[in-house]
């Protein structure tokens, strides 16, 4: 089957996706996803950030769709001419949803855990104005305790439902959902039991947003002062792939995730023992730098970029910071050399 | 979010038990989650006109399924309550059909009248006032719903005497 | 008097029982449909009567039934949806309490004519005491043969049953009610795929409303062509319209698509005129969901035809000037009551109806009512009904399920023809502190401050 997205051509097997082709052409074309998981079946649809365009329904039936058309679960037909970002309908309609999204959601990015990968600040950034419309106060809910490893701030959550997919189709006891409805739907076990199965942790990694963070990690730095690295263990949780990211600090791994792709998911999902239990250098075996391909503020520093220098006549130097700091915060080079890598297993580079 | 625990003495008749076979007799045999909506009013009939974590654990069992999946069920419908409820109560219809008709007035009326506001229980535990939305009787306003059935065509006087038969023990709630 | 075709047998004493109903002539078409007619006779008939899905929506019902997947050998399912909750409406209520027979006749038949052979009623639980009429109205019908397996020997066997919902206006959305009857939350699925190919567990279904339904026994009794013959053009047969607000006989009236807005609302034989001297200023015409009318767009279309009850003629003008007829939800306002309220009123109906499974829905409709809230309170700026415009129209149009669009319409339709009484709120916050601010001093007399004057 041929689709056309922005005016490029793909050849796409049936049961594609608008979302999918758009991903396999990739570029500005791909349009957002919050809600959307390849790797959980019935996600998607319900953030409405992937609203697209279809100019011209099939060969078939050349009709265009008069409504937008979520992309991430309407089908390919045919023929089908689908405007993504370049149709102003469409740009206008993802301003919307981001508008509706930041409304209730709080603006506390700087005590955020989730600043740097998060998936809502890239959106607004994108999509995003700089003033709210909103003066009103905003919705909260109560805290609640989920258990030692994972934090949930139901303030921040965009009810994307992911995590509770995670639970439906990761592990057999699912313990916590979507309550209550409309504006007050939240994600909740009702009555505080811990989420402590072993594939819980996971919750985490496909949240978009810093509803669910990482207790281990809390507060332990700002993510774009970690360097990731791709490692992995032997891990004998059965169903655990034992490949990870591990995110360090000096000699230090503070925190554990899956490896995500370009699309901020993760490649295979990790067992918590991985996560949350192995944080020694000694546990793992350290394969290489974690590359990032997309471009948010997580990689503003990263090795594959190439950075403009900034100059500001004022102060030579003073945004470069100490000597001994940003020996630890800039990346080094990759791959590494033998001595390299001995000097990184001791500690600093 | 987290929510209130509040006791409840669970007393699964026989009576009751049969009506949920019954009820989930109406559902192909392997869907019997099916039946959580029609059971759960007659579990929550049954104990006073609510539902605690206890008695929905219970509920799951029943129909073999999570009890998270009882607690998103009834935290999504308006007509199930988590927590203890006044043994009458008024729940107004005040959606705009309505309150063309005076049901504002009419809610405030009764509030003074039983010394509470608008989503309270009295002290005795006997009335509760509620705000609700469109109940489907909008020609018959103002309106209200009171257990089971429907009172239409609200006035002042009726308001009076309806709290008086509620106090003498002479409103039939459910229709069993 | 015009003809009935629903409520013709309402009056007689005793309909409600399975044996006054049967003497009159019920279960009629299901011997009918049975015995003379295949199960695609049967959906011709109802293609041809023009029948249109009386829920709101207006979708043909015939071709809705003639979707629904034979071919994969699944199961199939009918529907019937009595979670009637759209403000305004309350007819089918008045079908099911008083004439319930009727509605079980039309489901065996069109049951038998899509081969369904298990069947539900699903009505909303604050119904309850329906909920037991129709549970009695079942078992009498089964005793008679009419429900089992093996009906009147044609070897069709047919199941049904009636759910109850819990508090939701969203399951009377056809997904959110399928899964609802699955024992899930009420949140619409995502469509396609549609119902009629996988609705409730997975099997082809067709969800109708009990209108629809309760029309089909008549349409096979006489013919499709007879039902066509009543009314005008592609609104044929008969309505059940539930007039509410300002008027002199409230209740539910079944009308012949075609009459005039204005024989409705003034013949004695219907709404008999407002209910006291003040004079009409508004009127919704089919539940909360469609566009206010303003008073001079009521009888009158835009280019001066007489306003009709049809789907087209309400529609007529679009939304600039026009409105839909909906559910049939007829509420008539008269100069006392505040249009700023009303919409506020809506819009927390809304806000508070609102699954919450999709953001634009979730975020918008909430936000609207705290909108509005401050506008009919006294806090509204100017700028705010610029505002509300903007978030009206970005819900519409971009959810997954028509509720987004419902809770938009109002809000878009009030600011459209009634613009100057929002700016009379914003402008003079300590005229409207009363409730019943227009009780006292309608808006008509205190209109000429918020009109602009050119010097």
């Amino acid at each position: 089957m041929k689709v056309t997205i922005d005016g490029q051509e793909i050849e796409v097997e049936a049961g594609t996706t608008i979302l999918q082709a758009a991903r396999m052409i990739g570029g500005e074309s791909v349009p957002p996803a919050m809600c959307y998981y390849s790797k959980l079946k019935g996600s998607g649809g319900k953030c409405r950030c992937c609203l697209v365009e279809v100019a011209k329904g099939s060969d078939a039936d050349p009709r265009p769709m008069p409504k937008l058309m979520a992309s991430c679960v309407t089908g390919c037909m045919d023929g089908m001419e689908v405007n993504s970002k370049q149709s102003d309908r469409v740009r206008e309609a993802r301003q919307s949803v981001t508008e509706f999204l930041l409304i209730n959601h709080p603006l506390d990015c700087p005590v955020c855990d989730q600043a740097g990968e998060c998936d809502l600040q890239d959106l607004s950034f994108e999509h995003g104005k700089s003033k709210t419309r909103f003066i009103e106060e905003k919705r909260t809910f109560e805290p609640e305790d989920i258990g030692p490893n994972i934090q949930l701030h139901m303030n921040r959550c965009i009810l994307c439902q992911r995590c509770v997919q995670v639970a439906d189709q990761l592990t057999d006891n699912r313990v916590h959902g979507v309550m209550d409805r409309g504006d007050h739907a939240n994600i909740s076990t009702c009555i505080s039991k811990a989420i402590d199965n072993e594939f819980s942790g996971n919750m985490i990694d496909v949240c978009p947003v810093g509803a669910l963070t990482d207790k281990t990690f809390r507060f332990k730095s700002r993510v774009w002062f970690n360097k990731p690295y791709n490692a992995h263990r032997e891990c004998t949780t059965p169903g655990c792939c034992g490949k990870t990211t591990v995110w360090m600090f000096g000699d230090e791994i503070q925190r554990v995730t899956g490896r995500k792709d370009v699309y901020h998911e993760v490649e295979e999902f990790i067992c918590n023992s991985c996560r949350f239990e192995h944080k020694d250098p000694s546990d793992w075996v350290i394969e290489g730098p974690r590359e990032f391909d997309k471009d948010s503020v997580i990689n503003q520093n990263n090795y594959t970029q190439k950075l403009d220098t900034v100059h500001i006549a004022t102060e030579e130097g003073i945004l470069k910071g100490r000597e001994q700091d940003r020996k630890k915060i800039s990346m080094p080079a990759i791959p590494l050399d033998k001595e390299q890598e001995e000097i990184f297993k001791k500690g600093n580079l | 979010m987290e929510r209130t625990h509040y006791k409840q003495e669970i007393n699964m008749t026989e009576t009751l038990m049969s009506r949920i076979n019954e009820l989930i007799s109406h559902y192909p045999e392997d869907k019997r989650k099916s039946a959580l909506l029609p059971v759960l009013h007659e579990v929550q009939d049954a104990h006073e006109n609510w539902l605690s974590y206890e008695l929905m654990d219970k509920v799951a069992e029943i129909l073999h399924i999570l009890p998270v999946e009882v607690y998103e069920v009834v935290t999504f419908y308006t007509m199930y309550n988590t927590k203890p409820v006044g043994k009458y109560m008024f729940e107004f219809c005040q959606t705009s059909p309505c309150c063309l008709k005076g049901t504002e007035d009419l809610m405030d009326y009764t509030c003074e009248k039983l010394g509470v506001k608008v989503g309270e229980t009295t002290a005795d535990g006997l009335f509760e006032v509620r705000g609700v939305e469109c109940l489907g009787a909008c020609g018959y306003a103002p309106m209200m719903q009171l257990g089971d059935f429907y009172k239409e065509h609200l006035t002042e006087d009726k308001i009076d005497q309806l709290i008086t038969d509620c106090r003498d023990n002479k409103i039939i709630l459910h229709d069993k | 008097m015009s003809r009935k075709i629903l409520l013709d047998k309402i009056n007689v004493p005793g309909i409600k029982t399975y044996e006054v109903y049967r003497k009159e002539g019920g279960y009629a078409s299901v011997e009918k449909a049975m015995k003379a007619m295949t199960p695609d006779e049967v959906v011709e008939e109802v293609k041809k009567s023009g029948l249109r899905g009386r829920g709101g929506a207006g979708f043909p019902a015939g071709m809705k039934w003639s979707f629904i997947d034979k071919k994969s050998g699944k199961p199939r399912h009918l529907v019937c949806n009595a979670d009637e909750s759209e403000p305004g409406t309350f007819k089918d209520r008045y079908l099911m309490e008083f004439i319930p027979h009727l509605l079980i006749e039309g489901m065996i038949t069109s049951s038998f004519a899509l081969g369904a052979n298990l069947s539900y009623i699903y009505i909303r639980g604050e119904y309850m005491w329906v909920y037991k009429i129709l549970e009695k109205a079942i078992a009498e019908a089964k005793a008679a043969g009419w429900l089992g397996k093996n009906i009147l020997g044609t070897g069709y066997d047919l199941e049904l049953y009636v759910h109850c919902g819990a508090g939701a206006y969203i399951c009377g959305e056809e997904t959110a009610l399928i899964e609802s009857l699955e024992g899930k939350r009420g949140n619409p699925r995502i469509k396609p795929p549609f119902p009629a190919v996988s609705g409730l567990w997975a099997n082809p279904t067709v969800v109708n409303n009990v209108e629809t339904i309760a029309s089909v026994p008549w349409i096979v009794n006489n013919s499709g062509d007879e039902y066509a013959a009543i009314g005008i053009g592609r609104s044929t047969g008969t309505k059940l319209i539930s007039a509410s607000g300002h008027v002199k006989n409230p209740g539910v009236y079944e009308i012949e698509l075609g009459l005039s807005v204005y024989e409705f609302m003034n013949s004695d034989e219907y709404l008999g005129g407002m209910s006291s001297d003040r004079p009409l200023k508004a009127l919704v015409p089919g539940g909360s969901s469609v566009p206010i009318l303003p008073a001079d767009l009521i009888y009158k279309t835009a280019n001066g035809e007489d306003r009709l009850m049809t789907y087209e003629s309400l529609s007529d003008g679009g939304f600039a000037t026009g409105s839909m007829l909906g559910s049939g939800g007829f509420i008539v306002y008269n100069d006392t009551s505040c249009i700023v309220r009303n919409t506020w009123n809506f819009s927390r109906f809304y806000h508070h109806e609102s699954c919450g499974q999709c953001t634009p829905c979730r975020e918008g409709t909430g936000w609207l009512e705290k909108v509005l809230w401050r506008i009919e309170n006294g806090q509204g700026r100017e700028e705010d009904i610029d505002l509300l415009w903007s978030i009206q129209s970005k819900i519409e149009g971009n959810t997954i399920c028509p509720l987004g669009d419902a809770a938009s319409w109002p809000v878009a339709a009030a600011i459209r023809h009634f613009r100057d009484e929002f700016e009379y709120h914003v402008r003079f916050p300590e005229k409207i502190k009363n409730r019943n601010h227009f009780v006292e001093e309608p808006f008509a007399q205190v209109k000429h401050l918020v009109t602009k004057q050119t010097v």
